[in-house]
């Protein structure tokens, strides 16, 4: 008698289970304020589609923390329907056999979407994750009082940059406001490489990574390059937040950085306006390149069909123009589709959009390596390590280039 | 009375083996998977395929897991030896029965009651060359005053020995003023009477008998320094670069960031070898002592 209650009510407690699985469960690390908003607007999209949202927000630590409980659900054979994972991470965790097809709601994107994005988001030819938005790694941010006082040009060179920035520490600023930490060195790097090199070397070096170009004069002139802007950094700049390296831009302490254009969100917050209070152009020498950060959503194998439903409609969902305009809005990206109405967006977004999509006809679009799009991640932390390390000592450019060849082979 | 002499014996048992059984599992299960981990081909998820030495191969072929290695001797050796001997004066000093004892003996224990993330964030603020000390002693005048050590990739691991001293010294203080209460007064008296001067007392007799504090207070300090993470996160996250890395940052950034599960097992592994290799011989000598004097 009792023992027939027991089986009743855990066969009840799996039911519900098999009911909470259909869910839409979504792992994210999106938490702080503008991101959150755009989050909530992918929940109210699927609610409407009669899916429930289950949120699985995990913050902190650049997404690290997200990826630990990812790996611990995954393990345990209980993936989220989607996750936060981007560039060849999708690959890795795809390789693992973790992630599912999603091509019935993809059959278009072929179209959409420039190539190097899609087959970032494919395996074995199959789409298995859907791209959000889509970050510029290559800006520079210049304080436009400072910049009008040393002649008003932005700096299309690398000689125009230092000019500029020797002005710039004539008027006592901080010349190049940088923060210090591993990331945004290679962000500088990368961006330096860019326009040493122009996106053909970059691509060879820094995505495929050939030995040849690596050990090149022109890896050898990028890191001298970067030589020169250490001696324009403040010594301060250890460990500083990139937000705090832009707000010395921003408050007319610092002349420019070199950051995505997440900073864009730091200046809006403060109510200052691209043009008037700053200045947003392409980091020296790479005009006709874009680096790009693109957040995507992987979609993980889900068995039930009302949960595949689900997932298929997230994927519809995350990819329709509405949800691509308001969510890039609140983040400071701009969409990864065209059909996108442009009118709300400002002056360096669509800068960023024009130029996304001459690249992508000219070739000149590539992944962002600083951002964990190029390479996989233990390759680009070994590489991240050796720039770190050039940044914060007095490594020679010589014995940088050969670290960095040793580095690339890390696999 | 039977039954009382029975339950004697088993209630501790079982009392007991909730926690033993947590522990065989928690403890020492882990341990070994991560031992396992080690010698496997693991990427981003645990892969059980075999790869024999390799992880270790790869390990120490990485520049950056020596310069952890190296900070950790640095800061592991400056940070239990000036812990002690500040600990030891502190407590040499406030035994002198001098007024206000329980009040400063607050004071240097308060420090303990933080978080090592507490303690390093403030520490970051005081040692940063433009918001702290060096600009607080230039603006009273010194201006050609100059402490960058937190910036500095030569010094920043030091940085992180003041932070830890500052932290600890208090606990090692508490532990030294204990151990002085517990020296039998009779003997300093016998040797006040044959003449000895305090620092004879102090140093043939009184620290001699503080042995056992001596090896209590190492034992803690020394797996604090192996282990300590959140110190170094916060004070300065490893870096500039990574001038400031130590292990346990390096095992939780190949673990858990890179995808390289294996090389950060390995690199646990050699974290606790390390532990082992310093505690395994003072365990043992601190066995054979009290067996000696017994």
């Amino acid at each position: 008698m009792n023992k027939r209650i027991i089986v009743a009510a855990v066969a009840s407690a799996l039911m519900a289970g098999a009911s909470v699985a259909a869910d839409v469960e979504v792992l994210h690390w999106w938490t702080s304020g503008g991101e959150a908003k755009s989050v909530a607007e992918l929940k109210k999209m699927l609610e409407a589609k009669g899916h429930k949202w289950k949120d699985f927000a995990v913050a902190g630590g650049g997404g690290d923390a997200a990826m630990t409980a990812l790996k611990a659900r995954v393990v345990s054979g209980n993936p989220p329907t989607a996750a936060q994972i981007k560039g060849p991470s999708i690959q890795e965790w795809a390789r693992e056999g973790s992630l599912g097809d999603i091509s019935d709601s993809a059959r278009e994107w072929d179209k959409l979407l420039p190539k190097v994005v899609a087959d970032a988001m494919k395996y074995k030819g199959k789409y298995v994750a859907a791209p959000v938005n889509v970050h510029r790694v290559n800006w520079l941010w210049i304080n436009q009082d400072a910049l009008n006082k040393a002649g008003g040009k932005a700096p299309a060179n690398y000689d125009e940059f230092f000019a500029l920035a020797d002005k710039f520490k004539a008027q006592g600023l901080v010349a190049i406001a940088h923060g210090g930490q591993p990331w945004q060195d290679a962000t500088v790097f990368e961006s330096v490489v860019l326009g040493v090199g122009g996106a053909k070397f970059y691509n060879d070096a820094l995505v495929k990574l050939d030995p040849k170009a690596i050990d090149s004069p022109t890896m050898l002139k990028s890191f001298d390059t970067l030589a020169k802007i250490k001696t324009y950094i403040d010594k301060d700049a250890a460990g500083r937040d990139w937000n705090l390296a832009t707000a010395m831009v921003m408050n007319g302490k610092g002349g420019m950085q070199f950051m995505g254009d997440w900073a864009k969100g730091e200046f809006t917050a403060a109510n200052k306006v691209a043009g008037k209070d700053y200045a947003c152009v392409a980091a020296p020498g790479t005009a006709n390149a874009y680096t790009f950060n693109i957040d995507s959503f992987a979609m993980f194998n889900v068995k039930a069909v009302d949960a595949k439903k689900g997932q298929l409609d997230l994927a519809t969902a995350i990819m329709s123009p509405e949800f691509q305009e308001v969510f890039n809005l609140n983040k400071g990206s701009i969409p990864v589709r065209p059909g996108v109405n442009k009118a709300k967006f400002d002056t360096c977004a669509t800068k960023s959009m024009a130029d996304f999509d001459s690249t992508a006809k000219s070739g000149g679009l590539e992944p962002s390596f600083a951002h964990g799009m190029a390479v996989p991640s233990a390759t680009q932390g070994a590489i991240v390590d050796v720039i770190a390390k050039f940044m914060n000592s007095n490594m020679s450019s010589k014995d940088a280039v050969a670290a960095l060849l040793k580095a690339s082979k890390t696999k | 009375m039977q039954i009382r002499a029975s339950a004697d014996r088993w209630l501790p048992k079982l009392v007991l083996s909730p926690t033993l059984a947590a522990s065989l599992v928690f403890v020492y299960g882990f341990i070994l998977i991560t031992v396992a981990l080690s010698f496997t081909e693991s990427r981003l998820l645990p892969n059980w395929e075999w790869a024999g030495l390799e992880r270790y191969a790869d390990l120490f072929d990485n520049e950056r897991f020596w310069t952890s290695a190296k900070n950790l001797a640095i800061f592991g050796g400056l940070f239990i030896g000036i812990s002690l001997i500040v600990g030891l004066l502190l407590a040499i000093l406030l035994d002198q029965k001098i007024r206000g004892e329980g009040f400063l003996r607050a004071i240097y224990l308060y420090p303990m009651a933080l978080s090592f993330i507490v303690t390093g964030t403030a520490w970051k603020w005081l040692l940063n060359p433009g918001l702290g000390l060096e600009r607080i002693v230039q603006q009273l005048g010194w201006t050609s005053f100059s402490f960058d050590w937190l910036v500095n990739p030569d010094r920043a691991i030091y940085t992180v020995v003041i932070a830890g001293v500052w932290q600890s010294a208090g606990f090692a203080m508490a532990l030294f003023l204990a151990g002085l209460r517990g020296v039998d007064s009779e003997i300093i008296k016998a040797a006040q009477v044959d003449g000895a001067s305090a620092l004879t007392i102090y140093r043939r007799i009184i620290i001699p008998t503080l042995r056992p504090v001596f090896f209590s207070v190492t034992l803690i300090l020394a797996h604090i320094a192996i282990k300590s993470f959140d110190l170094v996160m916060a004070l300065t996250g490893g870096g500039p670069g990574t001038a400031s890395d130590v292990p346990a940052i390096f095992m939780y950034q190949f673990s858990f960031s890179r995808g390289q599960l294996g090389v950060g097992a390995a690199s646990a592994v050699m974290m606790l070898m390390t532990i082992i290799a310093v505690m395994v011989p003072l365990m043992y000598a601190e066995a054979r002592s009290g067996q000696g004097s017994r």
